[in-house]
């Protein structure tokens, strides 16, 4: 028993597939015989990329203008399986058009969605995949009940990408059909915000700032310290409400989750919501004045005392060594 | 006779859902491994920034009114009236016991017929809830609706009958246009959400809840709930935990601590 095909919603950063998009196509290959991205989008110049990790054939709708890519891909993939194409499983990234499209299909396709996965097995002929449940301490397994295409989506970094050895994959051109009233919203303009430093979801080191740093000029400290050590600034969720810094330095359940060797929180509590994000990192260093914030309950150094105090001596050490 | 746009400007219709209170632990419940939901449910904060949204845009557009959706296995009100008392005029509220262990398909389904009631011009949701934090249900309601869909929406403002509005992305945001009528899931901060006033209170208290049933709604009960879910928890076990590790006072050495910790890392 097993599954035969799986797609995975393969999604593009620049020229290149995302980082998520090739996690998921190495997990793919596990579950399947035979491995196919879906791109909203060109697929041409990333169909290399996606065949060195295990996708055999890139099932690609072209440029999609100023259209929402999330949901003209699931009318593509509606139109591929309406035409007799139908894959067993469709595995999308727990992003912004993942979910878009993976909520779009539960609901044409009257398949269920299972989200926020960390982990996926085959059991016999269905799925079983796992989720982090009460900030991680809990994993719960849920296996697919339903008769046709299972959808599941997961988070950033649950799976080590590795190449297949693969060639390059075919690149079969898809269309896109009118997607009725889910296509009159359009793309006016995309803003890329710049951040100082290495990508947060890359970098080797994060350091993030919370609500103990006490007011917005006092993240020049959390940047100044990600300077001097070439890591990546972060955010917990309630400064980035705060208007502090921009969403995109958001570490946690809805913002960025980031694996790094070594975290840094800074004024951090530890709510679930940020943990979720960096618990995953290899050494975490918290300092908060609050002895009983839980960041300390998986810090590997907490230091009790005031960011003001700790954060500029730490930057002046550094800074002299 | 008057057109409905004439009288009634901007009808929104805010999905809200009522949760355990995030702040006390969470607890499955063995039989049915799904989440407990004995004690008293408050409104999702993730929800207040819809709500008060609403009452904003509808304020700009020179009136209208503000519908909450929401649905429960019981009858609970306490969390739609935290909505009430913030301003918005009545509430649509499906309770059925079918609902119990509803997936996040069979709650779209449920919340966009329970919708469709309200004939909305704009229907507003969270991007997540605090405690299922799916994420897609917005845009499963969209789908169910036959509604453009614009999620993670930052920034939103109306004019002429259309939406301006600035989603979030991995790396930015997009300037979206969109025409009503239309769902937009709003990110945490979008607007600061107002307390609930003493006289906002009072008034909630007297404010219509329409309570309906699956059966009012014209949804069969075995498509939805725990009987609909067609997924099945298996198992749950407790994560691997992380080994406690030092935590010091600060004695005006924190810092060298860092250092130390960081150099045997040899990051530095």
């Amino acid at each position: 028993m097993g599954l035969n095909t799986i797609w995975v919603y393969a999604e593009a950063e620049g020229d290149a597939p995302s980082s998520l998009t090739l996690e998921l196509l190495t997990k793919a290959r596990e579950l399947g015989e035979d491995v196919a991205a879906v791109v909203g989008g060109d697929g041409a110049a990333i169909a290399g990329a996606l065949g060195a990790y295990g996708a055999s054939t890139v099932y690609a709708t072209g440029d999609l203008g100023d259209a929402l890519p999330g949901g003209a891909a699931a009318s593509a993939v509606i139109a591929m399986i309406e035409g007799g194409n139908t894959p067993d499983a469709i595995l999308f990234g727990q992003t912004y058009e993942g979910r878009d499209a993976a909520a779009r299909l539960s609901v044409k396709l009257d398949q269920p969605v299972l989200t926020n996965n960390t982990d996926v097995s085959v059991d016999g002929d269905t799925l079983v995949v796992q989720t982090p449940a009460f900030g991680g301490t809990q994993t719960v397994h849920t296996a697919f009940r339903n008769d046709g295409v299972k959808l599941a989506m997961f988070r950033p970094k649950s799976f080590e990408a590795s190449e297949s050895g693969g060639g390059a994959a075919e690149v079969v051109v898809v269309g896109v059909p009118e997607a009725g009233s889910a296509g009159l919203a359009r793309v006016t303009a995309r803003h890329a915000e710049v951040t100082s430093g290495p990508k947060l979801d890359e970098a080797a080191i994060v350091v993030s700032g919370g609500r103990g740093l006490g007011s917005a000029d006092k993240y020049a400290m959390v940047e100044e310290l990600a300077a001097s050590l070439g890591a990546a600034p972060g955010a917990s969720r309630a400064i980035v409400d705060a208007g502090w810094v921009p969403y995109s330095y958001q570490v946690g359940q809805t913002g960025k989750v980031v694996k790094p060797s070594v975290y840094i929180a800074c004024g951090i509590s530890g709510a679930t919501q940020h943990l979720v994000g960096m618990k995953g990192a290899k050494h975490i260093i918290a300092i908060n004045k609050d002895s009983e914030a839980p960041i300390f309950g998986i810090a590997d150094l907490g230091i009790i005392g005031d960011v003001h105090k700790v954060m500029p001596s730490l930057i002046e050490a550094l800074k002299s060594r | 006779m008057l057109d409905r746009h004439t009288v009634c400007l901007m009808k929104v219709a805010v999905c809200v859902k009522q949760i355990p209170d995030p702040a006390l632990p969470g607890e499955l419940d063995p039989s049915t491994n799904t989440l407990k939901r004995d004690d008293k449910l408050i409104l999702d904060e993730s929800d207040s920034y819809g709500v008060e949204l609403a009452l904003q845009l509808v304020e700009a557009a020179g009136g209208g009114s503000v519908t909450l959706v929401s649905m429960v296995p019981r009858s609970e009100v306490s969390g739609l009236r935290t909505a009430l008392a913030m301003g918005a005029d009545d509430a649509v509220l499906v309770s059925d016991d079918a609902l119990a262990g509803c997936d996040a398909l069979g709650t779209a389904k449920v919340l966009a017929a329970a919708l469709a009631r309200t004939e909305p011009d704009l229907v507003l949701a969270g991007v997540e809830s605090s405690d299922g934090y799916t994420g897609t249900v917005p845009a499963q309601i969209a789908a169910c609706m036959d509604l453009p869909a614009v999620t993670f929406a930052k920034k939103i403002e109306i004019a002429d009958g259309a939406m301006q509005i600035e989603r979030q992305t991995e790396d930015g945001y997009d300037d979206v246009t969109c025409p009503l009528p239309a769902l937009v899931s709003v990110t945490a901060g979008v607007v600061e959400p107002r307390y609930p006033s003493f006289k906002g209170i009072m008034a909630a208290k007297k404010k219509p809840v329409d309570e309906v049933t699956c059966a009012d709604l014209g949804i069969d009960p075995g498509t939805v709930g725990a009987a609909g879910s067609r997924q099945e928890i298996v198992n749950v076990v407790d994560a691997e935990a992380r080994e406690a590790g030092e935590i010091v006072e600060d004695e005006g050495d924190g810092f060298e601590r860092i250092v130390d910790f960081l150099s045997e890392l040899k990051v530095i």
